[in-house]
């Protein structure tokens, strides 16, 4: 019977509809927390995953030896290398592309890497405006490399204590 | 200002004949009153994306103009220069004339709202008749709009809507028979001038429950949240304006918040005293009050919007029929016994 009267009261009186509203009230106050994308951005973790690279020693040379371990670690099979023993008899990749249209950016190509040499830097704002764009020759992979040695070498050391 | 327009009426009455001059004036009228409306919509879409932002603790729109503020033109030009794809097997005569007809007595009803004592556009007797008419013909366009666009999302928006709005409309008329038993009068002027004497005149205190089922059941005519089962995003995409694009759908579009600002200026003509101030000894009466207490009620669709989930179908049926219908007419009977004997400050 009370029970009755009081949920008749209840949704009479718009107790429950004034409360949520009352919240929705409460937050139209609230600070925001819209990040205003060009202009702001978050920040960035050490192990972010975006755009790959090539790494080379601090004497130049290429650290990819082709073991392939990336190639058959790759869930979506984005990595395709060939091989060829250079004329000092060590192995070298003759070919390593990733398509990004594959690439699901898992990171278990660097994770196999035995040398350190494929990775993952933090670009993720890059575009394609042609057909073939998405495919990323050895050559691109080194030069992006190349370019942001000091970011990887900084990112690397900054999450070596937890590996 | 008066005398000049006067002066321009007698130099335009030596050239022109008497019935074209006041087909004239009548367009000019209708064009002061939809213009400022017109931008008023404009506007109310961007206040409801930035309120409703505010109240998801995001920005809403910022990036057009000075804080977004050239947002709805952006969106208008948008949509003008949109195609519009008329869907195979349609029937093209009634697709293209349903957003017509639901526009059309959206901005028809327009005409006999006073702004201010004596400032309407058509001061006729029948005036809520004629409103309530012209809100239910808007229920055609979008049954047709259904119909006509050949797809069955849009045919069960426009099922769903159809229902909706003739169970609602119901208890709104009801609620609305409420308003003129008290005031005695059809007219929405001498509705409002019955308010006259401060707020505690205002017809919104002996017709509480009254007020409550009109604001939920305009809020259920407008097909807005919590009671847009007829877009229904989740399960059927848009209802029945899926098939329209372009400016037909900026048509539709339009209509519906034409409608929210119509209902919200309903709501304070009837039951909030509309132009008169609510403490006429110190503050006089005026066209701005009714704009302010209008700006309240289409700020509630909006925290509506924010706040509320939407009802399921059989829910929205129950509440029409089970729950605000039978209040509605109780509330007649008791208000009838107070009219009859002439009780407190309001029945006399």
């Amino acid at each position: 019977m009370f029970a009755k009267i009081h949920y008749y009261l209840k949704s009479f009186l718009f107790l429950e509809l004034l409360k949520g509203m009352s919240v929705t009230g409460r937050y139209f106050f609230r600070r925001k927390f819209t990040v205003q994308y060009p202009e702001q951005k978050t920040p960035i973790s050490p192990r972010f995953r975006g755009l790959h690279a090539l790494r080379r020693y601090a004497n130049g040379e290429e650290r990819c030896i082709a073991c392939k371990l990336c190639e058959a670690v790759c869930p979506a099979l984005a990595i395709t290398i060939e091989s060829e023993q250079r004329a000092d008899g060590t192995r070298r990749t003759t070919r390593y592309d990733i398509d990004l249209f594959k690439c699901i950016y898992c990171g278990f190509c660097e994770e196999a890497c035995p040398v350190d040499s494929i990775v993952e830097t933090n670009i993720f704002e890059y575009h394609f405006e042609n057909r073939g764009e998405n495919i990323m020759t050895k050559e691109k992979l080194l030069e992006i490399g190349d370019q942001y040695e000091a970011q990887l070498a900084a990112d690397r050391s900054a999450d070596a204590p937890y590996r | 200002m008066i005398a000049m327009l006067n002066s321009i009426d007698a130099w335009l009455s030596q050239y022109l004949h008497e019935y074209l001059l006041f087909t004239i004036y009548s367009a000019v009228k209708a064009l002061v009153i939809l213009l400022p409306l017109f931008i008023v919509v404009a506007y109310y879409t961007y206040a409801e994306r930035k309120v409703i932002g505010y109240m998801q603790i995001r920005k809403g729109p910022n990036r057009v103009g000075p804080k977004g503020l050239l947002q709805p033109f952006a969106d208008m030009f948008k949509l003008m220069f949109k195609e519009i794809i008329v869907p195979t097997n349609s029937n093209r005569y009634l697709f293209f004339i349903a957003p017509v007809i639901t526009f059309a007595p959206a901005m028809a009803a327009w005409a006999v709202i006073p702004f201010d004592d004596g400032l309407v556009f058509s001061n006729i007797n029948a005036g809520l008749l004629y409103i309530l008419a012209m809100t239910s013909v808007g229920v055609y366009g979008v049954i047709i709009a259904g119909w006509a666009s050949n797809s069955k999302y849009a045919l069960l928006g426009a099922m769903r809507s159809a229902a909706q709005i003739v169970a609602y409309e119901i208890a709104m008329g009801f609620a609305l028979v409420g308003v003129l038993m008290v005031a005695g009068s059809l007219n929405l002027g001498d509705i409002v001038n019955k308010q006259a004497g401060g707020v505690g005149h205002w017809f919104f205190i002996p017709l509480l429950p009254l007020f409550f089922v009109y604001l939920i059941s305009g809020v259920a005519e407008t097909n807005r949240a919590p009671f847009d089962v007829a877009e229904g995003e989740s399960e059927i995409v848009a209802g029945f304006h899926v098939e329209y694009s372009g400016m037909t759908f900026a048509v539709f579009f339009l209509a519906e918040y034409a409608n929210m600002i119509l209902i919200a200026m309903l709501c304070s003509l009837m039951f909030f005293g509309g132009w008169l101030s609510p403490v006429p000894g110190l503050i006089g009466d005026g066209i701005g009050w009714l704009f302010g207490k209008t700006a309240v009620f289409m700020l509630l669709f909006l925290w509506f919007r924010a706040t509320f989930p939407r009802y399921r179908y059989d829910q929205i049926m129950r509440l029409g029929w089970k729950v605000l219908l039978p209040v509605t007419i109780l509330w007649l009977v008791v208000e009838g016994v107070a009219v009859y004997f002439k009780v407190g400050p309001w029945f006399v």
